[in-house]
């Protein structure tokens, strides 16, 4: 019998989005207060699995056309690139950098490589959590 | 003064929400059937989890003077999701044949699952 989830769904669509501004809010904030990449990916994910959850894994993958396989490599990429791209300004391996900028709109802003490091660690939580819910939830 | 006002605000609403969260606690173990006991659960631990929040929030605001906009979505969150969640446990124990209340009256849900299975078979 086909079950009606109208209201499941209906409740999905407003707080998919409510997730994933929380998640990308603890990504940006995990530099002064708690969060991070690791946190923030996982929000993200979680946010996909209530997709999952309320409609099936075909129409998720028609909206969100994403290889989580492909995310993993390029947030591993992104992370070793991080620490690589010392070497060229002859500093150990590793050593990140900042610095004060004025940017448009929203002013003063320290930017930190710190971030990129966390942007690849963000990538791989995402595509590692995906890909482990996907492949043991497709049984066809 | 102002203080004390605020101590007050903040002592009656975090008690208000601890108060509703123990009645959804009694409610879960005196009330007889699954039906009843999301009703129970769904409501009343929602509004006893938002009073707590806003407890806290208005804590933070009127004692400390750090407005945290990440409570105010908290409520907002717990307020969409809360009796969602109950519905859909309480919707997914009747499809899978959980029995109602033997002293419940009404079930008008059963004969429109009735005339679905019905349309199904003839398909």
């Amino acid at each position: 019998m086909k079950t009606n989830d109208v209201i499941l769904q209906t409740t999905t669509k407003l707080i998919f989005f409510i997730i994933i501004l929380f998640s990308i809010h603890i990504f940006f904030a995990g530099h002064y207060a708690p969060g991070g990449g690791f946190v923030g990916g996982l929000l993200t994910a979680s946010g996909i699995v209530l997709l999952l959850l309320a409609y099936d894994i075909k129409t998720v993958s028609t909206a969100l056309p994403i290889n989580y396989t492909v995310m993993t490599a390029i947030g591993l990429l992104v992370a070793l690139a991080t620490a690589a791209g010392s070497i060229i300004f002859n500093v150990p391996f590793f050593t990140h950098a900042f610095d004060y900028f004025d940017l448009p709109l929203l002013g003063k802003q320290s930017l930190h490589t710190a971030m990129l490091f966390d942007t690849g660690v963000y990538l791989v939580v995402v595509g590692v959590t995906m890909t482990i819910i996907q492949s043991i939830g497709a049984d066809d | 003064m102002t203080m004390i006002l605020a101590n007050i605000l903040i002592g009656v609403t975090v008690s208000l929400g601890v108060i509703f969260i123990l009645v959804t606690a009694i409610g879960l173990i005196r009330l007889p059937d699954i039906y009843c006991r999301t009703h129970a659960a769904s409501k009343s631990a929602t509004l006893g989890v938002m009073f707590i929040l806003l407890g806290v929030f208005l804590h933070f605001w009127l004692i400390e003077g750090i407005v945290n906009t990440r409570i105010i979505l908290g409520i907002v969150f717990l307020f969409i999701t809360g009796p969602v969640g109950g519905h859909v446990i309480g919707r997914s124990a009747y499809l899978s044949g959980v029995k109602m209340w033997d002293q419940s009256v009404k079930d008008e849900l059963a004969p429109v699952i009735a005339e679905r299975k019905k349309l199904d078979e003839q398909k």
